[in-house]
């Protein structure tokens, strides 16, 4: 089989990690720029961090023969500090020019505050002038279907926005539903114990349709599994579904998104 | 399902043959919860709200339809809807605090 990881912080993820993710069929990898799980000091913490993102990581995945993009921003988690959230936010549009740079994000709410709301909107903003795709964190647990709400009224408020072009990411069994009606793309994100499972993702998958939406790892410095996408496409063929369908949906279905880039290339029309 | 979802041309399956496929997952997870709550039983102290939460999305379990995931995850969840002024923690806890 293959697949695409669409949300992984390689990063945080070993060499081996790589290997096995390469040997399970994975043909290329995206990263959203996100929190490093301690707060940076200043924006200089994030220049370096954008570098690592743009120039160092794509190196590291080539050993391995895979493609390796990015999106940029400051996550929602340090977005309280607006004076901070300015001097990043001024930093992106020069890296937007490197050539594997997808978009803006991992971007959206933590904690559904003032604060926060301000900076995404401020992305936001900033994804339409420069024209990029936009790949949306949406808050953890209880605070889920709150944010998740709120981040779609600012899309929805901004009429640059296509939703076509924007994933909603970390959806559950009560908020898919509105992200798809709502025109954006979903993203299923695998996790051991919070966000969803392999089995309720392919529950998922069979309950609605299934046309935009994309399931990752999100595989970062937390208790996280690399290998959870194509544990995923185990699933849906234990069920019965064909190898066809799950090609649509793990690779099909990202490559599709992920094209509206013009920087991104389809890993089989490369080889 | 909808036609357009790659998924939809898999021959439906009986409720046998789901049995047949994640029972065995589905017995674990249920002695865990049973044991978990054992272990809540024999320690002392008032109870914590995440497991407050918790005892009132059980009978959830027991209630008709196909969404009972969604419903106990709307249970959960913060129901209001302004923003807030600011931050107090970075983390969520799994069960609103408010929930009563
Ligand atoms: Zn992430």
């Amino acid at each position: 089989m293959r697949y695409i990881e669409p949300h992984g912080h390689m990063v945080s993820r070993t060499t081996d990690d790589y290997q096995a993710m390469v040997l399970a069929g994975c043909a290329a990898i995206c990263e959203p720029a996100f929190w490093a799980g301690f707060d940076r000091k200043n924006a200089d913490g994030f220049h370096d961090y954008f570098c690592q993102l743009t120039q160092h990581e794509p190196k590291r995945a080539a050993k391995f023969g895979l493609p390796h993009y990015c999106w940029l921003c400051i996550n929602p988690k340090e977005s309280e500090d607006l004076a901070l959230a300015a001097d990043v936010l001024a930093l992106i549009p020069e890296f937007l020019k490197e050539p594997t740079v997808l978009g803006i994000g991992e971007i959206g709410l933590n904690k559904n505050t003032r604060n926060e709301m301000k900076v995404l909107e401020q992305h936001v903003e900033l994804a339409v002038k420069h024209r990029q795709l936009i790949l949306v964190h949406t808050p953890h647990l209880e605070d889920k279907r709150k944010g998740t709400r709120l981040i779609m009224d600012v899309l929805r408020a901004h009429a640059g926005v296509q939703p076509g072009r924007v994933i909603i990411d970390h959806v559950e069994e009560h908020t898919v539903g509105e992200v798809l009606d709502a025109g954006f793309w979903a993203g299923i994100t695998l996790y051991p114990e919070s966000k969803a499972t392999p089995v309720r993702a392919v529950d998922m998958l069979e309950n609605y349709a299934a046309q935009r939406v994309w399931l990752n790892s999100a595989c970062d410095w937390g208790v996280s599994d690399p290998l959870a996408v194509p544990k995923a496409a185990a699933e849906m063929r234990r069920r019965g579904h064909s190898a066809e369908a799950v090609d649509a949906l793990l690779y099909g279905n990202p490559v599709r998104f992920l094209s509206q880039s013009p920087n991104f290339k389809d890993p089989q029309a490369v080889r | 399902m909808s036609d357009s979802n790659p998924l939809a041309k898999t021959t439906p399956r009986s409720r046998q043959q789901v049995a047949n496929l994640h029972f065995m997952d589905a017995r674990y997870k249920l002695l865990d919860l049973a044991a978990f709550l054992d272990r809540l039983e024999r320690a002392s102290g008032p109870e914590d709200h995440r497991v407050q939460g918790l005892r009132k999305a059980l009978p959830l379990l027991l209630e008709g339809g196909p969404d009972r995931v969604a419903r106990i995850l709307h249970l959960w969840s913060d129901p209001t809807v302004e923003p807030a002024p600011k931050a107090d923690t970075k983390a969520a806890t799994g069960v609103w605090p408010g929930l009563k």
